[in-house]
């Protein structure tokens, strides 16, 4: 059964450097790291020591909230380095990678009879676990909660980033699994969203309902998704995984291997040929990146798309969550006059001397340049014009920067992620950072509420 | 390197990281970057690229839309005076009558005597206020600094001027926090205090025409008396003798310096909308609003509720449609109404916002006593009702979520339930 979701608001950033559909395979990087940061809100404790030996799919460190849940090294080799931050805060774990992998097996298990708790703790235990996020608050699901639905988005609108058709092709039979074992962590649906024309693999999976989704980004953010199908209400638990994970989870379910390979998109119009490379989580970014050729001195690298992802340096690691890397410009340079000339190589949501609505599917090479100095919130209406859900994003924002729970609670934040404040913050004529104030206003919120 | 071959570029660059940290930074900075858009770059979280447009772009845009209306305004500035010395035309002819150079040369002299005080006065308290508290110089001034010339009569001394641009930067705008924090309109905020600090100055039938304060007692007085004066006298017969409908749409007749041409103020307003910058709605609400308004007067003189004698009964009687062609209510509509600091922010809002603001304009312009014309009290008082009228929109909202909120679907925790079928058990 599929429903329709069209989707009106909202904005399509084309840029140029789309990543070729052809996937490479990624010279091996010696060391593997994971980024604490990527985690959010996780502290973490650690349980072997550097130095130590590892296998692939061992636990390294658990979660000292809940502490269950274990976070697995994607490779075998030597625990080489923690580097740590302000107040021995765990930064990055490093592991220096053997030549030939060796993986921690665990024994199968049997999808059809095994009961939600036997899955959960297997979950659990197999380091799956932190790819399953929970709405309100945008983090690593928690465990104890039941969750009302899980929402999927099988259709990418986001700038440059990996095209899910693609990256799952012929997993079907992961992601089926994965879907299987989920299914029964939730009283709810499994609700996949994919592009109205797309073909894609979602279609021969069973027990989800398949919705399909058209319009303008964010009509492919699960955020979109969830406001449209079943918007998440105080109390309520909304589960999301993004479908690469699924297939982590599904091959350590029908293997019993942690195998965490993934196809990465390399995109952006630093790259001199953009197209996939199936690595690992935690591999050295150079790995691949530099295959790809770089013909510019100042570029910037993303872990992630441009709208939501986070700078690294090329010896930085792909992103625990991420099968996107891009690469831009970096735009550190002065521009006589630009905030009265006309503008025809940016993109812009007015006409004023902007011209980019003359042309809505020219692809534009934006570089990370702000266009203007960050001011008070002035011009209203304009986020409305490229946010979908049913909230008022003006005065959300407005409530998470003056701290008032209450306020944020009613305006609807439990519903939010940074990620679906994106392209508010893209348009922002005051270049507020919408995404930062959001995430701020969910941590105050979490660790108020709860 | 000699400095002589350093571009200016590289010059403004040094001096930046020269001026950083010191208290001077804000002043140096806004001239900066009024040069050039700033070398700054988005931070390693959020999004990595931005749209072109900020808030000066935004800001230059009200100002290109703005400067029409005051070129006209120049014009219109001779124009009327000589017209009042030499008596109306006959046969007009815009080429040689209107756009000529003695025209120019004399509003130019009075007009832009106007637009410096109010961009010095205001500019140096905004630049102080920036040095003093440390923030960024914003841009909100540009445009309220080219507004206010435009609002006030040809011949308001200078000197009341400055005084007026002083206490509404500092008390309509800055001791709210600076641009985006302001409850009240600022250029109308300086009108206002215009308005009521110096009444005798700004209202009757003298400041309107360039030379009228002059002369006034003087063999050689002339009369400068604007279409509302006219109809709030109950004049008519001599207005309709001296302007035309036509006269009213281009805008040759006297009044503030550059609200008089409705048609170039259409025209602002239609580029406003097109460019995205100002508000389509809180425009035709408040057009729908002062037609409304003016219907309903026109109704109560047909059903002969009003007596000929009474003192309302020319603005009453004046056509509906007329009021948007006379007076600051067009301009009031397109520029001032649809500022998103002080209006409704909420798209519904704006709605209600502008038809109370062109209903309110109107209503005022009749029963106001004193001065003819309301366009100014009606948009501050509104702008004082805007976050009243945003609130009840908003708890639209939330009262929809909390209906929602009745059915939510929330499952006990699992460590709960493990409690529960234990306690059973035993």
């Amino acid at each position: 059964m599929s429903k329709d979701i069209r989707i009106k608001k909202g904005l399509n950033i084309n840029l140029v450097g789309a990543a070729e559909q052809t996937t490479s395979k990624a010279v091996t990087s010696n060391v593997y790291a994971l980024n604490l940061e990527d985690f959010h809100g996780i502290t973490p404790k650690m349980l072997i020591k550097e130095g130590a030996e590892v296998k692939a799919g061992e636990p390294i460190f658990f979660n000292k909230k809940i502490e269950e849940m274990l976070f697995v090294s994607p490779v075998s080799g030597e625990l080489v380095e923690i580097v740590r931050g302000a107040r021995r805060r765990i930064l990055t774990i490093k592991i220096l990678a053997d030549k030939e992998q060796r993986y921690l097996t665990h024994d199968k298990i049997d999808l059809k009879k095994a009961d939600a708790d036997e899955i959960r703790t297997a979950l659990l235990k197999s380091g799956c676990w932190p790819f399953i996020k929970q709405r309100p608050y945008d983090i690593v699901a928690n465990p104890d909660l039941v969750p009302k639905a899980i929402f999927i988005s099988g259709y990418t609108t986001a700038p440059l980033a990996a095209d899910v058709d693609y990256v799952l092709r012929g997993k079907e039979k992961e992601v089926q699994a994965a879907i299987d074992a989920l299914s029964k962590l939730t009283p709810g649906t499994i609700h996949v969203s994919v592009g109205n024309t797309s073909t894609s693999p979602f279609s021969k999976i069973e027990g989800i309902t398949l919705h399909k989704v058209s319009g303008p980004h964010p009509a492919g953010l699960v955020g979109t998704q969830i406001n449209k199908i079943d918007p998440i209400n105080k109390g309520e638990v909304v589960w999301t995984i993004a479908p690469q994970d699924l297939i982590i989870m599904g091959e350590w379910l029908l293997t019993g291997k942690f195998n965490a390979e993934r196809t990465v998109a390399l995109a952006g119009s630093a790259v001199k040929s953009p197209k996939y490379y199936t690595t690992k989580i935690g591999a050295e970014i150079s790995t691949f990146l530099y295959a790809s050729g770089v013909d510019l001195k100042k570029f910037r690298l993303i872990n992630g798309d441009v709208l939501t992802g986070y700078k690294v340096r090329p010896d930085g690691y792909l992103g625990f969550y991420n099968n996107t890397v891009t690469a831009i410009p970096e735009g550190d340079d002065y521009e006589f006059f630009g905030w009265n000339k006309p503008v025809f190589n940016k993109i812009s949501p007015t006409r004023a001397l902007t011209f980019s609505w003359l042309k809505p599917n020219k692809k534009y090479d934006l570089d990370t340049n702000t266009n203007g100095e960050h001011r008070a919130f002035v011009v209203t209406g304009l986020y409305e014009q490229v946010f979908p859900f049913d909230i008022y994003p003006l005065q959300l924002l407005k409530a998470c920067m003056v701290k008032d729970l209450d306020e944020m609670e009613q305006l609807g934040l439990y519903e939010v992620a940074p990620e679906d404040f994106a392209l508010t913050e893209f348009v922002c004529i005051s270049k507020q950072p919408h995404q930062k104030i959001i995430r701020e206003g969910l941590d105050l919120l979490y660790q108020e509420i709860g | 390197m000699s400095d002589k071959r350093l571009t200016l570029k590289k010059r403004l660059h040094i001096l930046k990281h020269h001026y950083r940290d010191s208290k001077w930074a804000p002043a140096f900075n806004a001239l900066h970057t009024f040069l050039y858009t700033p070398d700054e770059t988005t931070h390693g979280r959020g999004t990595h690229v931005k749209a072109a447009d900020d808030l000066k772009r935004t800001m230059n845009t009200v100002i290109m839309a703005l400067v029409p209306c005051l070129l006209f305004g120049m014009f219109n500035a001779g124009y009327q005076h000589y017209s009042a010395i030499n008596g109306y035309p006959e046969n007009f002819s815009l080429f040689e009558h209107f756009l000529t150079w003695d025209n120019f040369w004399l509003g130019a002299i009075t007009v832009l005597p106007l637009v410096i005080v109010s961009y010095g006065v205001g500019l140096a308290i905004e630049f102080l206020f920036a040095v003093i508290k440390g923030h960024e110089v914003e841009e909100g001034y540009l445009v309220t600094g080219m507004l206010v010339p435009l609002i006030i009569p040809v011949d308001t001394p200078l000197w009341m001027l400055a005084v007026a641009v002083a206490f509404g930067v500092v008390i309509g705008k800055e001791v709210f926090g600076g641009t985006g924090m302001n409850i009240l309109n600022p250029a109308l905020t300086i009108r206002a205090f215009l308005f009521f600090a110096y009444p005798t100055w700004m209202s009757g039938d003298k400041v309107w025409v360039h030379g009228a304060v002059d002369r006034t007692g003087t063999a050689d007085a002339i009369s400068g008396e604007t279409v509302l004066g006219y109809l709030a006298q109950g004049n008519t017969a001599e207005m309709a003798q001296k302007f035309d409908v036509a006269d009213m749409f281009f805008g040759f007749i006297p009044g503030s310096v550059g609200e008089t041409s409705t048609l170039l103020i259409l025209l602002g307003g239609l580029f406003l909308i097109f460019s995205k910058i100002a508000s389509w709605r809180i425009m035709v609400s408040a057009v729908i609003g002062s037609l409304a308004m003016g219907l309903i007067f026109n109704w109560v003189v047909d059903m002969g509720w009003i007596a000929e004698y009474s003192k309302f009964y020319s603005l009453m009687s004046f056509e509906y449609w007329k009021h948007l062609i006379v007076g600051g209510l067009a301009f009031g509509i397109v520029y001032m109404a649809t500022d998103p600091v002080t209006g409704s922010q909420t798209n519904r809002g704006k709605w209600i916002y502008g038809f109370l603001i062109g209903f309110l304009s109107v209503m005022i312009r009749v029963f106001n006593p004193a001065y003819p014309e309301g366009v100014f009290l009606a948009i501050l008082l509104m702008n004082v009702f805007a976050p009243t009228i945003d609130h009840y929109v908003i708890r639209g909202n939330i009262r929809r979520r909390f209906k929602r909120w009745q059915n939510a679907k929330i499952y006990p925790r699992i460590s709960e339930e493990k409690q529960a079928l234990k306690a059973e058990t035993v």
